[in-house]
């Protein structure tokens, strides 16, 4: 039921000119996706400033033109090590409900049309961490694009 | 309609009928065991402007409740019936003034205004019939519908009718003039037959611009006097001016508009005659009829004078100035800080930036003056809860208010309301005792409940004093430990620390859930709105004498004066207000107890010391206390010594909020953006103290 409702307003929020669309990251050697409808805008790396006592995702608050923002570095979400931040790390600024996040990725690839057709749900099997905050898997071509469960990557345990 | 004009009105309407309800509510409880002329006409108008008022907005549930309410203060105003129930008359327009509360919260929560007036009016209706039994003669009988369903019954027939000319202009601009002269003539069937008017067909958006340029001209008979109906028809919105005349009354009276109404050079064939009737008490002949019922609420704080001096400003703006504000002193600490001018011979530069610092700041005081509330309004609230109280209660409590004229920020008025609420409910609930108890104890019957509010440097203190019973210390602490809040043996607890624990969350001593307390629900409201603005609560008891709580209120969230410290290489903020003095620790001074606690003797005095890398875990700091720079903090009587790495500076730190997705954290209170665009987080001292 409380599924249900959230996909009537998933369908509510997003226009006929943002179904189906998903921008796509790297982390790692995988590829991600996640609903254009929540992504606000993509900022480069910027500095951050460090908030005590947070789970260790949250990387810490930074200012985007006047508005603070938390910043949370997927790969720690995802229990991944660390990885030096280059030129292409990306900070994907989206707004989920009442929160404005960013979140920190390797890389943002590119926005990809993925019809519902091309969707199937992940096996079963919760082989990893990182598979949990993985709702649905889609195909691009060829090419896998693990589609992110947003509410289930901000949850703060 | 369309929605911005329907919303835009609406959201007009809701302000100014809360105004009115508040209005109506301090006249009636600051009078209720008597009311004067005065009274009974202020209630009236107020009624009357709230019947005008809803009607126009098509909401009759409310407008038949007003009606009702009306009905009854016009007989009042009338006859002055003596012997009359005031404690029932008060139950019944308060009851009105709750119904009509009830829908402005459902109107204001988006909601459609569907509560059923009728039972309440018809109950007004029949205390109305009762007065009229029992008090004097009943010379005309005012209209007795709840609804104006039937305008027949209504108006009785006879040599007392009366034939009236009018006409009315709409202000401009105010856009459907026909929808509105529609409303108007709706509303008046229930006084009036005959109604003929022109243009004969409002419904036609045609007549527009002939109402616009002729005004709405009107015929009609009523039994009602001619000060009745100029006050009903002036009660219109958006009325601009109103021509009233009486066809039957002798042509000599001399005419009268109100003064305030522009000059009109199309109503010179028309002279409206006043035909002030000399039966009529004093007191009405001298009410003013509103000449616009769009400035009701002007009219409304007429009373406290000067209304012409205000204006009303919705807060999303003055927020709006706020904001921008803040980003202006961030701005100039941008350009005057600016790393390129490092080392730069800049004279001249620094004069001119010092004269923009000082409009600047000027400039933000008065912004933050504009956000400035008095507490009257909050205060006087509490006279309403007092009474309901003590008549459901039994109890006899006077509630005395000192100091009401005390100014704090817009946005923590808000947050403090329900807090003193919830205290002096607490208060007669839980602290006055009942008459005869307390006559037992040789204290007066009538217990005093002190409201009071005065300034403290930075603060605000918030005082509420009773003299009952006081809190009962073991009984505080046998509650704590049954609901495992008890944290070391009860011997070790102080009587001050026991009292505390009144505001933890589910926490109530009285076994007997009332309808005011007893859920536990009220102190942690008490405690945790305190928090959002960074105030604190402390409550002092003595048994048998009464109990005092101190509330402690920032006088305004937005900017504060901050010193900026650097701890491994990040900024963070100390309020000002929290800073007696910095000094560097030397090592003969320095000593650890047993457990490992740091210590300091610095005059004489022995304080502990908190390391702030500690305390947040931050790696990379100094760790040495000799090194880096030790800051004695206060908050209330608590006094403890921060060791930091460095000072930086004053600044002025604009407040933001953490982001939404971060839970509190202890010690922290928010987060302010510096010149170069990063982020200082700000220290909230009270967290150093909590256990």
């Amino acid at each position: 039921m409380a599924a249900n409702m959230q996909n009537l307003f998933e369908e509510k929020q997003q226009d006929d000119t943002i179904k189906d669309q998903y921008l796509t990251f790297a982390i790692e050697d995988e590829d991600y996706g996640v609903e254009i409808a929540y992504v606000k805008e993509i900022i480069k790396m910027q500095s951050i400033t460090k908030v005590p006592d947070m789970p260790n995702f949250i990387e810490g608050i930074t200012n985007l033109r006047g508005d603070l923002i938390g910043v949370l570095d997927v790969r720690k979400r995802f229990a991944k090590p660390s990885k030096e931040h280059d030129e292409e790390t990306c900070i994907i600024v989206i707004v989920y409900g009442d929160y404005t996040l960013g979140m920190i990725v390797d890389a943002v690839q590119e926005t990809a049309i993925i019809p519902e057709d091309r969707i199937t749900a992940p096996p079963s099997a919760k082989l990893s961490y990182a598979n949990q905050f993985v709702r649905n898997i889609g195909r691009v071509g060829d090419d896998i694009k693990l589609l992110l469960d947003v509410e289930r990557f901000l949850a703060q345990d | 309609m369309s929605d911005f004009d329907r919303e835009s009105m609406l959201e007009m309407f809701i302000f100014e009928m809360a105004q009115l309800i508040d209005q109506l509510e301090a006249t009636i409880v600051q009078s209720e065991s008597e009311y004067n002329m005065d009274q009974i006409n202020e209630i009236f108008r107020v009624m009357h402007t709230i019947k005008g008022s809803s009607a126009m907005m098509m909401f009759d549930n409310i407008a038949g409740v007003a009606h009702s309410i009306e009905d009854l203060f016009y007989y009042l105003r009338e006859e002055n019936p003596e012997g009359l129930d005031f404690k029932r008359l008060s139950d019944h327009v308060l009851s009105g003034a709750d119904f009509v509360k009830e829908e402005l919260a459902k109107l204001q929560n988006g909601q459609q205004s569907d509560g059923d007036g009728t039972e309440l009016a018809t109950a007004i209706d029949k205390f109305l019939q009762q007065i009229k039994g029992v008090g004097g003669p009943v010379s005309e009988a005012p209209p007795v519908a709840s609804t104006h369903a039937n305008p027949e019954k209504a108006v009785t027939a006879g040599e007392n009718m009366h034939k009236y000319r009018a006409k009315i202009y709409f202000q401009e601009g105010c856009e459907m003039e026909n929808i509105r002269a529609y409303t108007l003539v709706h509303n008046m069937q229930e006084f009036a037959t005959d109604i003929s008017h022109v243009p004969a067909d409002v419904i036609d958006e045609s007549t527009i611009p002939l109402i616009r340029n002729n005004g709405f001209m009107l015929e009609f008979s009523s039994s009602r006097d001619y000060s009745f109906v100029y006050d009903h028809l002036g009660a219109t919105v958006y009325l601009r001016e109103l021509v009233l005349e009486d066809m039957s009354a002798p042509k000599e009276s001399p005419a009268t508009s109100p003064a305030d109404t522009p000059d009109d050079s199309s109503s010179d064939d028309d002279v409206a005659i006043a035909e002030a009737p000399a039966s009529l008490p004093e007191s009405f002949a001298a009410t003013p009829a509103p000449a616009d019922a769009a400035t009701s609420a002007a009219d409304a704080s007429k009373k406290a004078g000067a209304a012409s001096h205000m204006i009303s400003v919705n807060v999303n703006k003055l927020d709006a100035l706020l904001n921008l504000m803040g980003e202006l002193v961030i701005s100039e600490a941008m350009v005057t800080q600016n790393s390129e001018l490092d080392g730069l011979q800049l004279e001249s530069f620094n004069k001119e930036t010092r004269q923009l610092r000082k409009i600047i700041s000027n400039l933000q005081q008065t912004v933050m003056q504009m956000r400035m509330v008095p507490l009257s309004a909050t205060f006087f609230r509490m006279h309403r809860i007092v009474r309901d109280m003590c008549r459901q209660l039994d109890k006899d409590v006077q509630l005395d208010i000192v100091g009401e004229e005390t100014e704090v920020d817009k946005n923590i008025i808000e947050h403090i309301a329900d807090p003193i609420m919830h205290i002096i409910r607490n208060s007669i609930d839980h602290g006055v005792e009942m008459p005869a108890e307390r006559k037992e104890r040789g204290k007066p019957a009538k217990a005093r409940v002190l409201l009071e509010a005065k300034n403290a440097g930075g603060d605000v203190l918030i005082i509420i004093k009773d003299d009952g019973r006081g809190i009962n210390v073991q009984k505080v602490l046998a509650k704590a430990k049954a609901n495992g809040l008890t944290s070391k043996p009860d011997a070790e607890y102080t009587d001050k620390e026991i009292q505390q624990f009144i505001f933890l969350p589910g926490f109530s001593t009285n076994d007997q859930v009332t309808a005011f307390s007893g859920r536990g629900v009220g102190m942690d409201v008490v405690s945790s709105n305190l928090e959002i603005v960074g105030g604190t609560a402390l409550v002092d008891s003595a048994p048998g004498e009464g109990t005092t709580f101190t509330l402690k209120i920032p006088l305004t969230l937005t900017i504060q004066e901050g010193m900026s410290v650097l701890v491994a290489g990040a900024q963070y903020t100390i309020p000002i207000a929290n800073i007696i003095k910095s000094f560097k620790a030397r090592p003969e001074n320095l000593f650890t107890d047993p457990s490992g606690n740091e210590m300091i003797t610095e005059r004489g005095e022995i304080y502990n010391i908190v390391r702030l890398h500690e305390f947040f875990s931050i790696d990379g700091a100094v760790t040495d206390v000799c090194e880096g720079t030790l800051i004695m903090l206060e908050n209330g009587e608590h006094v403890v010594c921060l060791l930091v790495d460095d000072l930086i500076g004053q600044q002025q730190a604009v407040v933001k909020p953490m982001p939404k997705y971060f839970k509190k954290v202890r010690g922290l209170s928010g987060c302010t953006l510096l010149g170069n665009g990063d982020i200082s987080l700000i220290i909230d001292v009270a967290g150093f103290f909590d256990k």
